[in-house]
């Protein structure tokens, strides 16, 4: 208990000039279908990186590679300055410390919010089968540990210790996002993966949401953003990676892609280069 | 600080709580001595009942926290069962205490649980289901047919002779006399099965709020999302199977202790099938309605058993229907009846329960 809990949120991984992630030639794809081809993504440290693109894109699938759902058929995956293989297991993934939301809500819905907080420590944490069934001291330690941590997060992430007694599937929409972000936390990742963290929130909620965003990224975190609410993106990205059929059309700060032609071209069809760039 | 964070925490301990439990311990104290009032068999129905709640929480790791949908779990009872047997008895001529054999029997049908475990990983659902049910069949098939070239299980004559259990030189089988009474073996393995009945509840509490418990429920509840959580969810797995399956192997070791006497028939798909029964009626993933769940469906056949015949006598004046068959149907009944209007269980998990709390 006397351990001493970390303010931030990074754990104060890698500061050295090279990116926090990066993706050179990355090709995925299903069958005949070709999801992404030979995609190049640079994300800096402790930036907000946006991912746009229409549906099907291959913004997902570009996450799915990240987080080791799915393996890229060629590229190079390099994180934190070190090459990571294409063929890293999720879990292998997680442990490296990339973390992830899902575009559908994925928490473990039977479970308290605090156990869902819990469970994302799991590989920060070492007590097996003997340990917990003689609940030796180090056991308790770590779980008493884990608990302050959890909790230290729902909080963070904006929930009330209310909130962590409920179970998970009983918690309002905007809750359960907030929860997975904080599930996604307690990994203490290096980088972290949001899958349209404000899909379906109304206006108030995407507005909390816009706010811890900009505490994560102040507290140093790398954030890499899909998202469908452009004004939202333009708002909070560094910089933004825009996709189309599974290539790379443009990269940027969002000022250069609010004007960038191939990007009106693929959200408004190419007549409307013209009238917008009037 | 934790009062704060689970309130149910601060209230398991108060007082009243004390008071129930002291009640519930004196009441599972003197029950043999109640139940020998309505005859010694009675006496034997609750021991079946303890071994069956063993079972069931073995069951319950794989099923209600990892939820594996296992249809062939009475092999590890078996292996367990066929350990002490062949190990302890004039079969082979070889007596190993039993005492000893009860841990070897949990880390024997614990390996197994693994060996058997790790080939269905990447199974779910109702092929999970089918392949376990065939290992079940496999294992006792095995048993039934492992009477040559080597004859190590004795074949479907099974084997008898089993030693039973002993303490300070005196034998469980032989009873005890008090206060001028006898009483029979049943009565010492009812004390018996039920120390490591609390020792197998006491080792699922502590699993259920571990590390280890946390990440069979997470992937219960989203295999992708807890794999996304740095779980190795197959070495997870394989904890769970091969807790439950030790669990298995004590209760198979004890079984042959008590009874003296294994053969294959006592380890069917049916038996497989009624322990999981237990599970689920009781409330997947509770430790109390496990129990619930076990004790009911080992006591309500034996006391459908007890009333039927005396009834059909009583309103007919002969048997018109064979009791048997009559208290099958009553049984089956019971359980469609339960399945439908309780399909969460007799007592649902605590997880549950919070869900419906605040629905």
């Amino acid at each position: 208990m006397t351990e001493a809990i970390p303010t931030k949120i990074s754990n104060g991984h890698g500061h050295g000039t090279h990116p926090m992630l990066e993706f050179q030639d990355i090709s995925k794809a299903f069958g005949g279908v070709q999801a992404l081809k030979n995609v190049c993504l640079q994300v800096e440290q402790g930036s907000i990186h946006g991912l746009i693109g229409p549906n099907g894109a291959g913004k997902t699938t570009l996450f799915n590679v990240m987080t080791g759902m799915y393996q890229a058929d060629a590229g190079v995956f390099m994180l934190d300055g070190e090459h990571v293989s294409l063929k890293t297991s999720p879990q292998e993934l997680a442990k490296k410390g990339v973390a992830r939301t899902f575009q559908n809500i994925r928490l473990f819905n039977e479970m308290t919010a605090l156990e869902n907080v819990m469970v994302g420590q799991h590989s920060q944490t070492k007590t097996g089968l003997i340990g917990a069934i003689l609940r030796t001291p180090a056991a308790r330690r770590e779980e008493a540990a884990i608990r302050t941590e959890a909790l230290r997060l729902i909080e963070y992430v904006g929930l009330s210790r209310e909130v962590a007694c409920r179970v998970a599937k009983t918690l309002s929409y905007g809750d359960q996002r907030r929860l997975e972000i904080a599930r996604a936390l307690a990994l203490k990742p290096r980088l972290l993966a949001l899958d349209e963290p404000a899909a379906g929130m109304n206006p108030t909620e995407t507005a909390q949401l816009q706010d811890l965003i900009r505490r994560l990224h102040a507290d140093g975190m790398t954030i890499v953003l899909i998202e469908h609410d452009v004004g939202l993106m333009m708002r909070l990205c560094d910089r933004i990676t825009v996709l189309d059929f599974g290539q790379k059309i443009a990269c940027g700060t969002p000022d250069e892609i609010r004007h960038d032609e191939n990007v009106i071209r693929a959200y408004l069809g190419g007549d409307a280069v013209s009238h917008v760039g009037k | 600080m934790k009062t704060q964070i689970l309130p149910h925490v601060a209230a398991r301990s108060s007082l009243s709580k004390k008071i129930a439990f002291g009640l519930l311990t004196v009441a599972l104290i003197l029950m043999p001595f109640v139940l020998g009032l309505a005859g010694p068999s009675w006496v034997r129905t609750a021991d079946y009942a303890l071994l069956y709640c063993m079972l069931a929480l073995g069951l319950n790791i794989v099923v209600g926290y990892a939820g594996l949908l296992d249809l062939g779990y009475i092999a590890f009872y078996a292996l367990g069962a066929y350990m002490v047997a062949v190990l302890a008895s004039p079969h082979l001529n070889i007596h190993v205490s039993p005492w000893l054999l009860i841990p070897i029997g949990a880390g024997f049908a614990g390996l197994f649980g693994a060996i058997l475990g790790a080939p269905t990983l990447k199974l779910r659902g109702d092929y999970l289901a089918i392949v376990t049910l065939g290992f079940g069949e496999i294992v006792r098939l095995f048993m039934q047919n492992l009477d040559r070239p080597i004859n190590i299980t004795n074949g479907t004559q099974g084997i008898s002779g089993i030693d039973g259990l002993s303490l300070f030189g005196a034998n469980f089988g032989s009873g005890f006399d008090l206060f001028g009474s006898h009483y029979n073996g049943a009565y010492l393995y009812y004390y018996l099965f039920l120390v490591l009945v609390l020792i197998i509840i006491a080792i699922c509490m502590r699993l259920e709020n571990s590390r280890i418990g946390r990440a069979w429920v997470a992937i219960r509840e989203d295999e992708l999302a807890a794999k996304a959580m740095g779980i190795n969810t197959r070495n997870i797995k394989l904890y769970a199977f091969a807790m439950g399956a030790s669990f298995g192997g004590v209760a198979g070791g004890m079984f042959a202790s008590f009874q003296g006497f294994v053969d294959p028939t006592s380890f069917g798909l049916m038996e497989s099938i009624m322990v999981l029964c237990m599970v689920v009626l009781g409330g997947m993933g509770n430790i109390a309605g496990v129990i619930v769940g076990a004790v009911l469906l080992t006591l309500t056949p034996e006391a459908l058993r007890a009333a039927i015949h005396p009834l059909q006598d009583a309103l007919f004046g002969r048997q018109v229907v064979d009791p048997d068959n009559v208290r099958m149907l009553i049984f089956g009944l019971a359980l469609v009846a339960m399945i439908l209007f309780r399909p969460e269980g007799l007592i649902p998990s605590r997880r549950r329960k919070e869900e419906f709390h605040h629905d």
